[in-house]
């Protein structure tokens, strides 16, 4: 993808740091979309540079807003503890120093409600783009960039042309769509990633997409059925 | 790809190709690389002005410590300077440009909103610079859009020809250093400068810059970050004028970015926003890390004290 002026002149967002701030919250979204609905319970494994540096950078509370689905230049985001608990998510942030394997800004999400249970490894790799790399234990490879886009999920079939009928809707709704990354997971499955700019979708418009062929699920960034 | 350009010279060339300013051919390739409309570029460029604006007026009027007290009320105090003219040596331009600058990476120590233009640490000073000098000329609003732009364009050019804004990689002159260069080049341009006096401004403001070490506090963008971009602000405008004046930079702009790239290839990692070299571990620096409780710093960091 080219060089955009406004990578340069931008993100819009919270300080004070653009990796530690509005990466961490940007896979905070990314892993509640994907979880469906509010989380009872939240659990952040930090790795690297997250473990040593997450209070001084708010990390902690960037990526807690990120599951509370704040946007990444939302002013609430340095009061996402007292949101959380009053929303009654129970919340812990575990470092782990002694943890090589992993890019210096990690960390592992896992949210719970009930028997519900998803986990999600991310990176953010500097100027707030961040990339997916495990999925439930699925290993994977999405990139994101905080700040600038609306990003939606895609879960799918892995077949060809099953995004076609999705993309034309999109078309019809007028939305620029930036960039597609498609992710094959085991051999039946798919996840796709689109970065919309300047629009964003509506939660009827959403499930509207959902009722597509072969697609199993679409997920917004920040709004999302609760 | 027509309006296509990988470093400084040719963005040079294409201006006089198409016998505009810098601002205008940034627009024109944002148009052509992403299928934009004129309208919406500037619109979107527009939500970056306000937001800056914004950000500018928050953090002169909150005089709030940040979260570990290393900053925070400066704004408010420099701001006050303008009251006193008569005993300050430096203009009034200069002046509220520095205020404008602290405001913004107070705010941003305080979790403010704000546009990591180029990054959250070196975020004051192209508002600093561009806002209180437009203020000084009168500029329309549009003169001054146009400055953001070019000081974007600028920004391209460095990261086509293989500079970084990461001072993970660059150290602070990747930050502030760029940061200053974008903000004189715009300021140049502002001020009714050609092209090659943009660029012009942009290298002598970099060069000057060249080796400024990552070495902040804790780790927190907060000591030396926020006072550092007040003095590039007062860079930025001295560059300009030098530029305005005629002065020359002798090395050209792109071999400067060369330059940087080649220090950063040198510079050791402890002075690379790690926190563990230069100022982040001098007595003071250690203080903030206990306080912050971290881990203490590791021996063979501060063994170069012994020799």
């Amino acid at each position: 993808m080219p060089l955009s002026i406004f990578d340069v002149a931008g993100p819009i967002m919270v300080g004070p740091s653009s990796s530690h701030t509005a990466g961490a919250c940007k896979i905070g979204q990314i892993a509640r979309a994907l979880f469906r609905g509010t989380p009872k319970k939240a659990k952040f494994y930090l790795y690297g540079s997250f473990a040593t540096v997450y209070q001084g950078h708010a990390t902690d509370k960037a990526l807690l807003a990120g599951v509370m689905k704040m946007w990444t230049s939302d002013p609430n985001l340095k009061n996402s503890f007292e949101i959380a608990k009053k929303k009654g998510i129970e919340f812990h942030f575990i470092p782990i120093t002694h943890h090589t394997e992993h890019h210096p800004n990690t960390v592992r999400i896992i949210l719970e409600k009930g028997k519900h249970k998803l986990s999600v490894v991310g990176s953010s790799i500097g100027g707030g783009n961040v990339k997916i790399t495990h999925i439930n234990n699925v290993p994977l490879d999405l990139d994101m960039v905080a700040g600038r886009f609306f990003s939606i999920i895609i879960g799918h079939d892995n077949k060809p042309d099953v995004l076609k009928p999705l993309l034309k809707k999109l078309r019809e709704w007028h939305c620029p769509i930036s960039e597609t990354q498609t992710f094959a997971v085991g051999g039946t499955h798919a996840v796709s990633m689109m970065n919309l700019e300047g629009i964003s979708l509506k939660l009827p418009q959403v499930l509207e997409l959902e009722k597509t062929e072969s697609i199993q699920f679409v997920r917004a960034l920040t709004k999302l059925p609760t | 790809m027509e309006y296509q350009f990988l470093n400084c010279a040719e963005l040079l060339a294409l201006c006089h190709k198409h016998k505009q300013p810098i601002s205008q051919i940034a627009i024109r390739r944002e148009m052509e690389f992403f299928r934009k409309t004129k309208t919406w570029v500037r619109n979107k460029m527009k939500g970056v002005r306000n937001t800056m604006w914004e950000a500018i007026q928050k953090g002169l009027q909150n005089a709030n410590k940040s979260q570990y007290g290393l900053t925070g009320g400066d704004a408010k105090k420099i701001y006050a300077g303008l009251g006193k003219m008569d005993k300050m040596f430096h203009s009034k331009v200069a002046i509220r440009a520095m205020a404008y600058a602290v405001a913004t990476t107070e705010q941003n120590a305080r979790m403010g909103r704000i546009v990591a233009f180029p990054t959250a640490g070196g975020s004051g000073t192209i508002p600093g610079v561009l806002f209180s000098t437009a203020q000084h000329m009168k500029s329309s609003k549009r003169r001054m859009l146009n400055a953001l732009f070019t000081a974007a364009a600028i920004g391209i050019a460095v990261i086509k020809h293989g500079g970084t804004f990461s001072a993970a990689r660059a150290g602070c002159q990747a930050e502030v250093g760029l940061a200053t260069a974008m903000a004189a080049a715009g300021l140049t341009e502002m001020r009714g400068g050609t092209p090659e006096q943009c660029v012009n401004a942009a290298a002598l403001a970099l060069k000057n810059m060249l080796g400024l070490a990552c070495d902040p506090l804790g780790g927190l963008v907060e000591v030396p970050c926020v006072k550092r971009n007040a003095f590039g602000v007062t860079h930025a405008i001295a560059a300009s004028d030098l530029s305005m004046l005629g002065v020359k930079s002798f090395v050209p702009m792109d071999e400067v970015v060369e330059a940087m790239m080649n220090i950063a290839s040198r510079m050791n990692e402890g002075i690379r926003e790690t926190a563990l070299g230069g100022l982040a571990i001098t007595a003071t620096g250690l203080k903030v890390r206990e306080k912050m409780g971290l881990k203490p710093m590791p021996k063979r960091y501060l063994e170069w004290k012994k020799k």
